[in-house]
């Protein structure tokens, strides 16, 4: 649906020489797909969130939208934003309506829907991101910090995107907080078969949800594997500054150990289940 | 919003760069009174040589000066046409009703040579000294005023922290502008006041940032236990050194010169 062609950015800072940000990147993204993006900071995961959605232009190759070149000459690019919801870092930051209903109704507003299929759109996707009614004609300045984040989310839902970008969604967010939003993108993705990229800082999390990873590194695309792929490179990772989930740390050191356990689990169920199979190999 | 440069600084290790920026506003002072004491052409050949000289030692390319004239230049043609048309005396030149004098063409170039030297030196302090260092030295020179309770600590703290936020909120607009527009906002097409009205959704989140990190600022002070102005001790204290005190008698020289060809010749 998404395509990256061996597109590479640099910045341009006026005096001729710029920063390169990004090198050959290429990669795809199908529908209902659930990508995780991981990297470093400065490993060019912004710039190339900022090219998905046509805020930056490439420096070279091509990035398609369903087989057009978002970089062309007169291409829709507002269609492609309605398309490609992009939630960025402290999304509640860009709130700026009286009610929240109303701020929700900004995007769909932008992309000319009128009035009425707005506030359809607003209320369904306030109701998908589970704000209780009450707090919909508050002004978005009084919520939460969590309820602030899933209006702005919800502001990117009501314009009904196919593929929905996450920047690091989680931060700043409590444990409970930070799990209603992972939820809900994985909802999403299930009930919607709406393609999530969910860039974060937490391994555990992408190892958790995500079917895909892509691992950055100085602005190339060092691994695009299944999670389970990725992780199994733990020394590459943390070269790069990056880890494995503490839960395959573990499994590695009860293998070191002698435990008969395998060593390429990820997630905490898994290695719930492994642990309780070789504790009953040995005690039967 | 990239590339907003405020108090244009232009980096450099050159004389006029370490002088102490008290030495340089005052310089400028005396340079801008010089300016309007002298009269004739030794006179302005006296500010001249001043200028260039600075100029010269401080290494900033000539081309960023000129162009720092550009701001200036309505005020220019105000200034030349305003002057040329409407100073009475000996008639040179006739067109119409409108007459051009010997001394309208006199006052005009007097003006305009007093106008580029004057954005000329007060840029090139500018482009020497960083935004902090000038509020720094207006603290210190301003220091006399205490007596009759101005509380000039406070000012000069505020310019300090206004000038200082000034990157930091561009660059959070630069953000809010990138998040509007991944909500299809439409900030380049339409009539002006449609893209006035399209700012609001960057406005409103601006200030409301503004706020909150002023109200953090206020709180991360309180915790160091900032209390402003008596018996504060600074990291760098601003002190003169003998290129100061040179330079001092340079700017004396230069008033003294100008009074004397005015008073001379």
């Amino acid at each position: 649906m998404l395509e990256l062609e061996n597109v590479s950015f640099t910045y341009d800072n006026g005096a001729g020489v710029g920063t390169r940000a990004l090198e050959g990147v290429s990669f795809s993204v199908e529908p209902g797909e659930f990508i995780g993006l991981i990297g470093h900071t400065g490993s060019g995961k912004s710039t190339l969130l900022q090219l998905l959605i046509g805020l930056l232009k490439p420096t070279e190759g091509r990035i398609l939208f369903e087989g057009e070149d978002i970089g062309q000459k007169g291409y829709d690019l507002k269609k492609l934003r309605s398309r490609v919801g992009m939630v960025f870092q402290y999304p509640e930051h860009q709130l700026f309506e009286e009610t929240v209903f109303k701020d929700v109704c900004y995007g769909p507003q932008n992309i000319g829907l009128s009035q009425k299929e707005c506030e359809l759109r607003a209320y369904e996707a306030l109701r998908s991101v589970g704000l209780p009614d009450e707090c919909f004609y508050v002004s978005p300045f009084e919520l939460s910090g969590g309820q602030k984040r899933r209006v702005a989310i919800a502001g990117i839902l009501a314009m009904k995107p196919d593929i929905l970008v996450l920047d690091e969604p989680t931060a700043g967010l409590d444990p409970a907080g930070k799990n209603e939003i992972l939820d809900l993108t994985d909802e999403l993705k299930r009930d919607r078969n709406i393609s999530i990229i969910l860039v974060s800082h937490c391994m555990e999390d992408v190892a958790e949800y995500a079917d895909r990873i892509l691992v950055m590194d100085h602005g190339r695309l060092k691994y695009d594997e299944s999670p389970v792929v990725v992780f199994s490179h733990v020394e590459e990772l943390e070269k790069m500054g990056l880890s494995a989930p503490a839960v395959t740390y573990i499994m590695r050191k009860l293998k070191d150990r002698g435990v008969d356990v395998r060593n390429n689990i990820i997630t905490i169920p898994e290695a719930g289940a492994e642990i309780m199979a070789a504790f009953k190999r040995r005690h039967p | 919003m990239k590339g907003v440069v405020l108090g244009q600084y232009y980096p450099g290790d050159s004389l006029i760069h370490s002088l102490d920026p008290r030495v340089k506003i005052v310089s400028t002072f005396v340079f801008i009174i010089s300016l309007f004491v002298v009269d004739n052409v030794p006179g302005y050949a006296v500010t001249a040589l001043f200028l260039v000289s600075a100029v010269a030692l401080s290494k900033v390319p000539v081309a960023r000066l000129i162009k720092g004239l550009s701001g200036i230049l309505v005020l220019m043609v105000f200034t030349a046409v305003f002057n040329l048309f409407l100073t009475p005396g000996e008639v040179v030149f006739s067109f119409y009703s409108l007459q051009i004098t010997r001394e309208g063409i006199i006052v005009t170039v007097k003006m305009l040579v007093r106008l580029v030297f004057l954005i000329m030196g007060s840029s090139l302090m500018t482009y020497t000294t960083t935004p902090s260092a000038l509020a720094d030295a207006l603290e210190s020179l301003m220091k006399p005023l205490k007596v009759v309770k101005v509380p000039v600590h406070e000012i000069s703290m505020m310019i300090s922290i206004a000038l200082r936020f000034i990157p930091i909120l561009a660059e959070e607009a630069d953000i809010i502008i990138k998040a509007q527009k991944a909500r299809c906002a439409d900030f380049d097409t339409g009539s002006v006041i449609k893209r006035a009205k399209a700012m609001i959704p960057v406005l409103v989140p601006l200030f409301v940032s503004a706020f909150r990190r002023a109200n953090d600022l206020a709180v991360a002070m309180e915790a160091r236990c900032y209390r402003g102005g008596d018996n504060r001790t600074r990291m760098r204290p601003l002190t003169y050194c003998a290129r100061d005190y040179r330079a001092y008698a340079v700017d004396a020289a230069l008033l003294l010169g100008c009074i004397l060809t005015r008073v001379i010749l």
